[in-house]
Parts: C-alpha cells; structure tokens; sequence
C-alpha cells in the first residue's frame, strides 16, 4: 500500500468517525424536533397539565426546573469558584492537593442516582430540608461541584503568570492581584464551564426523584421547601409510568423538545459568552 | 573620585531551588543613582540575582533564600520585613512586557490603587508624571482609554516602566527589558536608563554585552552561580582581572 493512500484512508476513517457522530446528534433532534413540535403552543408552555396529563400544558415543570436551577446557581457556583481558585492560586503542591483533586475528578464519575440517595440522606433527612426545591437544587449543586471547580481552575490556569507576577511586582498583596488581575480575565471562561455544569443537571433525573420532584402537583410551589414538577421528571413519567402511554406520547415529545432546547439554548450562551471574551481580550 | 553611596548590597547569599544550589554565596555592592549592570551566559544566575532583590522567588515553589539583602542597611529578609512593602521600594520590568489587558492609564494607575488611599486628583497627575518619564506621554496622551495591548512592543515595554515608576520606587531592576525588542526601540529604552538613573538607583541584566557598556556604571559577571568579578563598566569591558571575564566579554564563550 502506498503511503498517500493510507493517509487517505486513515483521513477517511477519521471524518467517518465525526460524521457518524453528528448524523447520531442530528437523528436524535429531528426525531424529538418532528415529534413534539405539533403540541408546542403558547398554551402549551404556559398552563398546567389537565385530565390526568392527558391535555394542557407543561408550565410547572419549566418552572421547576428553573427554580431548582437557581438554587444549584446560587450554591454550586461560589463554592467551586472558590474551591478552586484556593486549588490553584493557594493550596501547595503535593500530596494533598493531588489527592484533593484525584477526589475532585472521582467525584465527576459517580453515578448520578448515588448523588440522589446522598441528597436525600444529607438534606431531606439529616438537615431536615424535606423533599423540596432547596433539597433537589443542592443536590443537583453537588453534582455540579466537580465540574465547576475543573472549569475554574482551567480558567484559572489561561490567565497568564505574567499578570500575577506583574501586580506583585508593583506592591499588590496576592489576593488583591489575584482579585484585580486574574479573576476578571478568568470569570468568563469560569462562566462558561458552570453553564456547561448547569445545562447537564437542568437535564437530570435521578437527583432530583427522592429530593422533591413530584409526579403531579396540582398547584405551583409558594416557597423553596415546596415539592415541584421538573422538565425530565416529568418526561420520564410520561414516557414510562402514564397509565395512558399512546395518548401523551405528544405531549412526552413536547416536552424532551421543551428540554432540550432549554439545554441548547445554555450551552449556545455558553459559547457566546467565551466568543466575547475572546474578542474583548484582542483588545 | 568619592564612590557613591550604597542603596543594596548582597552578603553571601544563597539561593536553592530545592535542593539546588543556584546561587553559591554572593556578595555585591548596588550603589546609589548608578546603573548596574549583571552579565553571563544563560543560567548562570543573573535573573535569580535580580529577583531575589525584590523577594520576587518568594513565589517560587520550593525557593529558598540563605544571606542577607539590605536595602538601605536593613535586610530585607529578615522576618518581620513584608515581601509587599519591600516590593513597593524596589520594582521590576520584566524581559516580556507585560501590559495588563486593560487601558494605558489604567495599567499606569494600578499600583497607585493598590492601598485605596490615593486621591483621584493625585492618581492622574503621577499616571501623566509617570508616563512623561518612561518618555511616551507624547505618544499616548490623547488615546490614555484605549487598550494597551494594541501599543508597539517598545511602547509596551516603557507603559511596564511608567507603571512601575509610577509608585515611586527606589530601586528599578530590570530583567533583559529590550531583548524582545528591534534596535531602535532599544535605543529609546537605553536613553530613558540614562535618565531615570538620575532619581533611581537602576539594576539591569543583559545578554547584549554592548548593551551593557553602554548603560550600566557597574558590571558584574556571573558564572554557574557564582559572581566572578565586579567592577567599574569600563575596567570590566577593557582590563578585566579574571581570565574568565575577559573570555565571556570578547566572546570567546557565552
């Protein structure tokens, strides 16, 4: 065989590979896309389900879903950044901090209905959260945190040593060089690695299903320790445990489209985010 | 001739990088309003020197320092001196210009915000003062808001100067400040050392050995760690006492 043509070959193989994936991806949102796109309506979005889920629309769980969302905002991402930028900019090298962030990478491989049992053994129970919106938004928090602290500190680690050493030079304590010259140029790369973080447990199920999703709840939640419907909860009761399965096939499509475009729609943020990030930095 | 007064001196010191000893026990004088100027062949310890006099290596994992340092009499590694306070005395520029992703005037402004005590008045005037020294006030004054990042590479390197001078240390050191840059941008770097040196007591390393007799009072050569000679500019780069100078000068080695 000649060389060129087992470069071409092992080029063919190579683009092969990634169209197969994209052709996957595309299948996947095409078959959601032409299945839920007949129900999606104003009304569909905006009321709650009727007859047993059988009619109306998805609205408490789209509501749920944002609500436990900020709670996950709001508790994962000030305790990764932190953790991180102690990781990076603080913590000695060693065997600690390597074991820390051994802990840290572990932590991103345990399956996520292990985080839902822990969720329910620390908050429900032992903090006597109950089964709510704080309850589930923490443990979505939890499973976030690995991913949050990796993205910061790989934020941390594009901004260039010569800023630090540059604000030291000048008389900055390391935490005021830190603060004015390293966390600005590093919080919209830290931001897109949290949306990324947050996009995948907005899309969760198991976290959420013994911390305070309910199956149908005829009422809106009135406070974080309310229970709540949430988008994938609810898509997987549809799907799965309706006693009418052909009658909300419709509506289980309407709502994986609800979901992921909600999915896309963070991540497609996330990328704008690092576009005007970069843009700005070229000055 | 009187010899002018001492700023700095180094007594013994030593330097590990672990347990590497990168620095085997030096001692030198920095005078006063003199240029100094420290040569030798890479890795020889010339940039280690220079940030020991600021406590830069203070950041360096697994840096430790042996000796003395004074500065003005006090050694500056003494425990209850602060690395902060002595840096705010002695500032550096670095070899890669290192303008913050930020506008001229606030890249000048940053040191004078560090405490949060400097009037706003006080802050422009020294950014204006700061920049007129470093010799590029006239080719910045009527775009101070733009971003310092578009600035030439020599532009950048005196926004670095202006920015350290404007906290008004007393000592600048100086870590090869024109080796990124073309000849006539380091020409404009080497007259502004001849100026500044008239208020600031200036120590610069240098690969260029012209570089170095042209600008510096002093020089002192360094080899593998150990400073080999130090003398007056002129008596190192035409009557050097050590056979090993005058190679490193003539360029028989480098």
């Amino acid at each position: 065989m000649s060389k060129k043509f087992t470069e071409r070959l092992g080029f063919a193989l190579l683009a092969a590979s990634a169209g197969l994936v994209l052709l996957f991806l595309g299948m996947i949102l095409f078959d959601i896309f032409s299945k839920g796109i007949s129900v999606i309506s104003w009304k569909f979005l905006s009321q709650p389900p009727h007859q047993g889920m059988t009619e109306g629309g998805i609205f408490p769980a789209i509501l749920g879903t944002f609500l436990v969302s900020i709670i996950t905002v709001v508790f994962a991402v000030p305790l990764g950044m932190f953790a991180a930028i102690y990781l990076h900019e603080y913590a000695r090298p060693g065997r600690t901090t390597r074991t820390i962030r051994l802990a840290i990478r572990n932590l991103s491989g345990v399956p996520s209905i292990v985080y839902g049992l822990f969720g329910v053994v620390l908050f429900v129970q032992m903090m006597h959260l109950g089964t709510s919106i704080l309850s589930a938004g923490l443990t979505l928090g939890l499973l976030t945190l690995p991913w949050t602290i990796t993205a910061c500190e790989e934020a941390l680690k594009t901004v260039p040593k010569a800023y630090r050493e540059g604000a030291l030079a000048l008389g900055a304590t390391k935490w005021y060089a830190i603060r004015t010259n390293v966390l600005p140029y590093a919080i919209p790369g830290m931001l897109t690695g949290v949306i990324l973080g947050l996009a995948r447990a907005a899309g969760e199920t198991a976290p959420i299903l013994f911390t305070g999703a309910a199956f149908f709840l005829p009422h809106l939640p009135k406070s974080i320790f309310d229970q709540f419907m949430a988008l994938p909860y609810h898509l997987y009761i549809l799907s799965t445990q309706h006693h009418a399965i052909d009658k909300v096939r419709p509506i289980a499509y309407g709502t994986a489209l609800v979901l992921v475009a909600l999915i896309l729609l963070l991540s497609f943020s996330a990328i704008w985010l690092r576009y005007r990030y970069r843009q700005r930095l070229k000055g | 001739m009187e010899k002018p007064l001492l700023k700095m001196s180094a007594k013994d010191l030593k330097f590990f990088y672990g347990s590497t000893l990168a620095l085997k026990g030096i001692s030198m004088a920095i005078r006063k309003n003199q240029v100094t100027a420290l040569i030798g062949p890479s890795g020889c310890g010339k940039t280690t020197f220079l940030r020991c006099l600021n406590r830069m290596n203070d950041i360096v994992e697994g840096a430790r320092v042996e000796g003395e340092i004074l500065l003005d009499g006090q050694n500056i590694y003494a425990p209850e001196v602060d690395a902060v306070q002595v840096r705010k005395r002695v500032g550096m520029v670095f070899q890669k210009s290192n303008p913050f992703p930020k506008t001229i005037f606030e890249n000048v402004a940053y040191g004078l915000k560090i405490d949060g005590d400097c009037p706003k008045s006080e802050i422009a005037y020294r950014v204006e003062k700061s920049l007129k020294d470093a010799a590029l006030w006239n080719e910045v004054a009527d775009r101070l808001h733009d971003s310092a990042i578009q600035l030439s590479g020599g532009q950048q390197q005196r926004l670095c100067i202006a920015r350290a001078l404007a906290v008004k240390p007393e000592v600048i050191l100086m870590d090869e400040p024109a080796s990124a840059l073309d000849p006539i941008a380091t020409q404009k770097i080497e007259e502004l050392i001849q100026q500044l040196k008239n208020n600031y007591t200036i120590v610069i390393v240098t690969h260029n050995m012209q570089q170095a007799a042209r600008v510096s009072d002093y020089t002192a050569f360094f080899y593998l760690g150990e400073l080999i000679e130090m003398n007056k500019t002129d008596k190192i780069f035409t009557n050097p006492g050590i056979k090993r100078t005058e190679d490193y000068v003539t360029g028989r080695f480098g």
